[in-house]
C-alpha cells in the first residue's frame, strides 16, 4: 500500500466515527492484537490503531476521542497521528464519520 | 511535517508464517459438515469419491472441533459442505462458534434457507452469509431465462437482507456461463448484493472430470473481464466486484491456501483434517481424523500437516526459484493431478517441466463449441455417481 501525498480533506472533528456495519473488532489472545474482522477476512492491527478503534462508539466525536487518548497515554499531541489513522481507516472502509 | 501513515503501517492482512519463521494459527477454520448436497454442480470441489466417506461427525464432535480450533487461535469459522442448510444442527454449532468468538460465515446455495431457519441463525449470532447462485449447469439456461429459480434466489436475498446480513454473492464462472456475465452481475445488483466474487472454477474433483466443458477461451475470458471492469466503473462502490481469473491462464502459480498447512484448516464430514479442501486426493499422505487427534496437535504435531510446510521438500525448479517464498511452487493437488507427484512444481507454472500439459487444455479451450469433437458429456455430482466412479467395473 502507497503512502498517501495528496492533502486529504479536513476531518471534522465534530463527528463521531463509528466502525463501518460489516466489521468487527476484536482481541486476539493467541495473536496478542486487536484484529478487524469482516466476511471471510481479518486484518491484524498495530497498537494504537487498535486503541483508536476500540473507542469508536459512534457517541465520541473526534476532538473528545484524541483528548481521551493524550490523557490515557499521558501523551500530548495525538492529534496528527488519529487524524491520520482516521483517514486510512475511512480509506480502507473500516470506519465512516 | 511527518510522511502521512500508510494502511500497511497499521496493520496487517492475516498473517502467514513464511518457511523461516516458526508455523502461526490456524487462523481459517472450514468445516465442511456434511456432504449431502440437493445440488448437482458439474464444478464441485468435494471429492468425487464423496459418497463413499465415512459416518459424519456428530454435533458434540464438531463442538469440540470447534473449542480446540478456537483456543489453537482459529478465527474465521465457515460452515461448509455439500450443502451446510442440511444439517439441522447447523444453529448449535454456529452458536457455539460465535460464543467462543469466531467471526461465522455460512457458505451455502440458499437451499433451505426459509424466513425461520434465518432467524434462528440470526438469534445464533452468524455473521455472515456468502450465498452462490447459478449453482448448477444443469439449470443453467432455465436460471437464466425462467422466472421460476430467479424467484427462489429474489426470496433468498431479501431474506438475507432483511435479517441485516451483509449480501455477498459468489457466482463459479466457466465456459457455459462466462458469456452471460452481464446477466449474472445485473442479477447481483438487482438482488442488493454489496459483494459479488465471479470466481473462474477452478479444475479440481467434479471440475476436472468436466474439465474440458468448463475452462473458457482466452476471447471469452477477455471478454468478461472488459465487462466487469466496465461495471465496476460505473457501479463505484454498490457493488464491490472480485474477478479470479483460471489459474491455467497465468504462468505462474498461485501461493495455494497462502501455503500448506499455513493458515486454513479444513474439517471433512468424516473429520479427516486437512491443509485444503482437496488433500484427501494424495493417496500416500494419511491424514489424522479430529476423533483421534487434538486440532492443536493436528496443526503442528502432524506429519500430514508438516509434509509441505517450509521448502526442504521442494525439487527442482522450485527447490532454488527465486520466487519460491511468493508462491511455494503453487498447489501440491494440481501438480499431483496433472504431473503425478505432489512434489513437483504445479504445472502452472511455466518453469515446470509439465507446463504443456496445462498449454494443450488451454489449446483445447480456444476451440469454439461447435468444432469441437465429441467430447464425454458433462458429468454431474450426484452419489450414485460418485459410487459408480469410485468402484469402476473391470471389464
Amino acid at each position: 500500500m502507497s503512502t498517501t501525498s495528496a492533502p486529504a480533506a479536513p476531518i471534522d472533528l465534530q463527528l463521531c466515527p463509528r466502525m463501518a456495519k460489516m466489521f468487527k473488532l476484536q482481541w486476539e489472545d493467541v495473536q496478542q492484537s486487536w484484529v478487524l474482522l469482516y466476511p471471510e477476512g481479518m486484518v491484524k492491527l498495530n497498537g494504537s490503531a487498535g486503541e483508536i478503534m476500540k473507542r469508536l462508539d459512534g457517541q465520541t466525536n473526534v476532538a473528545a476521542l484524541i483528548a481521551a487518548l493524550e490523557h490515557d497515554f499521558a501523551t500530548p499531541d495525538l492529534s496528527a497521528d488519529v487524524l491520520d489513522f482516521l483517514r486510512i481507516a475511512q480509506g480502507q472502509g473500516w470506519v465512516k464519520l | 511535517m511527518g510522511q502521512a501513515m500508510s494502511a500497511s503501517d497499521v496493520s496487517s492482512s492475516a498473517l502467514p508464517a513464511t518457511s523461516v519463521n516458526p508455523i502461526g494459527p490456524p487462523f481459517w477454520l472450514l468445516a465442511e459438515i456434511t456432504y449431502k448436497c440437493p445440488l448437482h454442480c458439474v464444478f464441485c470441489y468435494n471429492p468425487v469419491d464423496f459418497a463413499q466417506a465415512g459416518p459424519e461427525l456428530s454435533t458434540d464432535d464438531w463442538l469440540l472441533v470447534l473449542r480446540e480450533a478456537r483456543a489453537a487461535g482459529s478465527v474465521q469459522c465457515g460452515f461448509s459442505g455439500g450443502e451446510p442448510l442440511v444439517r439441522d444442527d447447523l444453529e448449535v454449532l454456529v452458536a457455539e462458534a460465535h460464543r467462543l468468538g469466531f467471526y461465522t460465515n455460512l457458505l451455502t446455495s440458499g437451499v433451505g434457507l426459509t424466513e425461520a431457519r434465518a432467524a434462528t441463525l440470526e438469534a445464533a449470532g452468524l455473521d455472515h452469509i456468502q450465498l452462490s447462485f447459478q449453482d448448477s449447469t444443469k439449470e443453467l439456461n432455465d436460471f437464466l431465462t425462467h422466472t421460476k429459480t430467479f424467484d427462489l434466489k429474489r426470496k433468498t436475498a431479501a431474506i438475507i437482507k432483511a435479517h441485516g446480513w451483509p449480501m455477498v454473492m459468489n457466482c463459479v464462472i466457466h465456459r457455459l456461463n462466462i458469456d452471460y456475465i452481464e446477466q449474472i452481475i445485473d442479477l447481483a445488483v438487482e438482488l442488493g448484493a454489496e459483494y459479488l466474487e465471479l470466481a473462474n472454477s477452478q479444475y479440481y474433483s467434479w471440475a476436472q472430470l468436466n474439465r474440458d466443458h468448463l475452462l473458457p477461451s482466452r476471447e471469452q475470458l477477455e471478454r468478461a473481464e472488459r465487462i466487469t471492469n466496465d461495471y465496476r466503473a460505473r457501479l463505484g462502490d454498490t457493488l464491490k466486484i472480485f474477478f479470479v481469473v483460471p489459474d491455467y491462464y497465468e504462468t505462474r502459480p498461485k501461493k495455494c491456501m497462502n501455503g500448506w498447512g499455513n493458515v486454513f484448516l479444513t474439517v471433512t464430514p468424516e473429520g479427516l483434517a486437512l491443509p485444503c479442501h482437496t488433500a484427501k486426493m494424495l493417496k500416500d499422505i494419511t491424514f489424522p481424523n479430529v476423533r483421534e487427534m487434538s486440532i492443536y496437535d493436528i496443526w503442528y504435531q502432524s506429519d500430514a500437516f508438516n509434509r509441505y510446510r517450509g521448502n526442504a521438500w521442494m525439487k527442482e525448479p522450485c527447490r532454488t526459484c527465486p520466487d519460491q517464498e511468493k508462491d511455494h511452487g503453487g498447489c501440491r493437488c494440481q501438480a499431483h493431478m496433472l504431473s503425478g507427484d505432489a512434489a513437483n512444481a504445479d504445472p502452472v507454472c511455466d518453469k515446470s517441466p509439465e507446463h504443456h500439459r496445462v498449454l494443450t487444455a488451454v489449446a483445447y479451450a480456444q476451440i469454439p463449441d461447435d468444432q469441437r469433437t465429441m467430447i464425454k458429456p458433462l458429468v454431474f455430482r450426484d452419489a450414485m455417481r460418485s459410487h459408480q466412479l469410485s468402484n469402476p467395473v473391470l471389464k
